[in-house]
């Protein structure tokens, strides 16, 4: 087979990082949820706050579904990875859209408070997911391991 | 496109309402346009991924952790015109 039409063969085995990386994002997530929705909840009252938490759970939701998705794909092929990964994005946007439609009506919604919270815990979480990889593989030897954590 | 001009000729609207319809095709249009680019983004960024996992495969795990941030960073374009979308017309 030609190195060209390797990629349509070639799979990736072992552990997935991106469920590594969407765990952790999920983790933090929640321990920030607390904090968004008093904000959430200051600002727009009860509403504000239901609706802040739904958002977190879809922003998570998503991340861990594109996560899981890429490492089922990729175990099969890289060229299905690929086309699971824009079908995906096609497929979660759309998603999305229904989990707001249904709820749009619904007397706790506050659209305001769920368009902020999407954006900022979306960002604010790949940020932090972001400076940890990126820490991570500029200094290797600092990465904190569940051993070194145990004798701390 | 004559028949829909026809159309729209044929179902007068007043002031409130013709808003709203603006409001609605607007919001249509900052939602579709929003999600072409991260598209085109996020096709871009996983080709690159794969030919990268496919030229130098023991590079296959920083490749996916970085591939996997940019999907999210870049989804986060879309992310935002669905924002703008729910808020203007939805």
């Amino acid at each position: 087979m030609s190195e060209s039409a390797a990629p349509l063969v070639n799979r990736i085995e072992g552990p997935a990082p991106e469920v590594s990386v969407s765990n952790d994002m999920v983790r933090r997530g929640l321990f920030v949820a607390p904090v968004l929705i008093a904000v959430c909840g200051v600002i727009w009252g009860l509403d504000g706050a239901l609706s802040s938490a739904y958002a977190i759970a879809l922003v998570l939701v998503n991340f861990a579904l594109a996560a899981g998705l890429m490492a089922t794909t990729a175990r099969i092929s890289l060229a299905l990875m690929m086309g699971a990964v824009l079908v995906g994005y096609v497929i979660r946007l759309a998603l999305i859209f229904l989990a707001v439609y249904v709820v749009k009506d619904a007397g706790w919604i506050s659209l305001p408070a769920l368009g902020a919270t999407i954006i900022v815990t979306h960002l604010g979480l790949l940020v932090w997911e972001m400076k940890y990889v990126s820490m991570s593989l500029t200094y290797p030897g600092l990465k904190p391991t569940r051993q070194t954590t145990a004798t701390n | 496109m004559e028949a829909l001009s026809y159309l729209i000729a044929a179902v007068p609207l007043d002031a409130a309402e013709q808003k709203t319809a603006n409001a609605a095709i607007g919001a249509g249009f900052a939602y579709g346009l929003a999600a072409i680019g991260p598209g085109i983004g996020i096709g871009y960024v996983v080709g690159k991924a794969i030919e990268a996992m496919a030229r130098q495969p023991e590079a296959a795990g920083m490749v996916r952790t970085t591939m996997f941030l940019g999907i999210a960073f870049t989804e986060a374009l879309a992310l935002i015109g669905f924002v703008v979308f729910i808020l203007l017309g939805l």
